[in-house]
């Protein structure tokens, strides 16, 4: 299957995200509708002592219903999900999320990575990956592990993102990677409305 | 997708491990001792989890270098802070009504969640009327936990937590420092009994009063969540305690109405009259 355009067997889109995040999924996330028919795993480095305000500052602005991910809950279409501080978010074969306390990878848990590989394991060509603005190199060998599964990666525009870094590891791992700008991150996701 | 051979390999290592070994992780959650057990391929140095598993079969010194890629031994002392506060305040009043008690850290790893307990009966005086079950399945973890030895640049974290968490003497009283470690008073160890106990595999050994196993169940899939929540309604006296993690949840058990919320936030469950 090409990985270079979105397969029409999309099943769960995947995105990470680091310094910056919450302007560039403000540009992503209240454009999607209610009943967008894949559900969304996020990973967003937050420190560790932090409670989660993501979920409910995302659920102000969105259609989709926003969560906190809980261990051992189905991923459902048609809602977003982040990563709690201080665990790992994994998907399984069955489409069920799990928590895990493993080590920190690049001095992160959650961990893009993580998240990324886990999708490629469970759902292969069926993911759409995205790595957004950040400032460190969590998310390229996850991205290179759901593009050889046959799946699709978009990232953000090292060019306009708030930090080039994290963007730019992930264009340097993996060759099928698209670069573009926000708005046209959300046109993409959209299309799988249509699917 | 997960290559098909591999899981197949996965499959039959972790059924070799259990056959020869009897350390059953068959039904743990897939993802992560998939993520886990890579690494250990590619950290011991071998090409496939064929060869791995042929080496795990006829080297039993394969044994403790796989557990330790397969446990993940990941704490801190009084790690979300407002747990033990709502143990501190909540249940602990509840707990001084008892002549003597029973505490069970399941999958107590390498002593912090422990110690964090002993610490906060000893503030509260109840120290002296409690017996301590530490548990796990990780020889490693459990040597560890009995040393009782941290270093010393983690204290830091331990101290502001301690603190966080209703503290009401200062953390630095429970050790010293030598050789860039903390080393953690031995007193702390005297009402402990450490134990190897799986809880996969043993059975109940004991009437507890209070049961915190935190960030072990995450590791399993529902099914063994299943079985460890009804080990632990078994284990438990009546209007018993448990503490699960702080992600942790007993909804998806069939034996949820066993227990009652009891401090909904901070996962803490009482067993309910049978
Ligand atoms: C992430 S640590 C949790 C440590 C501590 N409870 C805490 O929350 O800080 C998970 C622990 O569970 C232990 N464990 C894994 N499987 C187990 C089992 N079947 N029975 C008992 N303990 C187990 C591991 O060896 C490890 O020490």
């Amino acid at each position: 299957m090409s990985s270079s355009e979105a397969p029409e067997g999309a099943r769960l889109v995947v995105i990470g995200a680091s310094a910056g995040a919450l302007q560039a999924l403000t540009q992503i996330l209240p454009a999607l509708p209610v009943d967008y028919p894949l559900p969304i795993l996020i990973v967003v480095h937050i420190p560790p002592d932090r409670r989660n305000m993501l979920a409910p500052l995302f659920q102000a602005k969105c259609r989709m219903a926003v969560r906190e991910a809980e261990d051992k809950e189905p991923g459902l279409a048609g809602v977003v999900y982040f990563a709690p501080p201080d665990y790992h978010l994994l998907v399984e074969t069955d489409g069920t999320l799990s928590l895990s306390s493993d080590e920190e990878v690049w001095f992160s848990r959650p961990s893009i990575d993580v998240l990324f590989e886990s999708a490629a394991d469970a759902y292969g060509a069926g993911v759409i990956g995205i790595i957004l603005t950040g400032a460190n190199p969590d998310g390229a060998s996850g991205s290179k592990a759901i593009a050889d599964a046959g799946g699709t990666v978009l990232v953000e525009d090292p060019a306009t993102a708030y930090a080039s870094a994290m963007p730019l590891a992930a264009l340097q791992a993996c060759g099928t990677a698209r670069a573009m700008p926000l708005a046209a991150i959300a046109n993409c996701l959209l299309k799988e409305c249509a699917a | 997708m997960s290559d098909l051979i591999e899981d197949i390999e996965i499959r039959l290592l972790l059924e070799a491990l259990h056959q020869r070994y009897h350390y059953d992780f068959r039904n743990y959650a897939q993802a992560s001792i998939r993520r886990r057990l890579r690494q250990a391929r590619d950290q011991l140095g071998f090409a496939n989890f064929s060869a791995l598993q042929e080496a795990l079969l006829h080297d039993e010194a394969m044994l403790p270098r796989l557990l330790a890629y397969l446990t993940v031994q990941v704490s801190e002392m009084f790690r979300d802070p407002s747990y033990f506060r709502a143990i501190r305040e909540k249940v602990v009043p509840h707990l001084r009504t008892f002549p003597s008690l029973k505490i069970w850290i399941a999958g107590c790893s390498t002593g912090e969640e422990l110690y964090s307990f002993v610490i906060l009966f000893r503030e509260e005086g109840l120290e002296q009327r409690t017996l301590f079950y530490a548990t796990d399945i990780s020889q490693d973890a459990l040597d560890a936990a009995a040393r009782g030895i941290y270093s010393l640049d983690r204290m830091r974290t331990f101290t502001e937590n301690h603190r966080a968490a209703g503290g009401k003497s200062s953390l630095s009283e429970y050790y010293r420092t030598a050789y860039g470690n903390a080393v953690l008073d031995q007193g702390l160890r005297d009402k402990v009994v450490f134990s190897d106990h799986s809880l996969v595999t043993d059975a109940v050994f004991g009437e507890m009063h209070l049961i915190s196993c935190r960030n072990v169940l995450i590791y399993f899939n529902r099914d063994l969540q299943d079985r460890a929540i009804g080990l632990f309604r078994d284990s438990l006296g009546r209007k018993g305690f448990l503490g699960l993690g702080s992600k942790e949840n007993i909804r998806f058990s069939s034996h949820a109405d066993g227990f009652s919320d009891f401090a909904r936030q901070d996962k803490i469950y009482q067993r309910r009259e049978a």
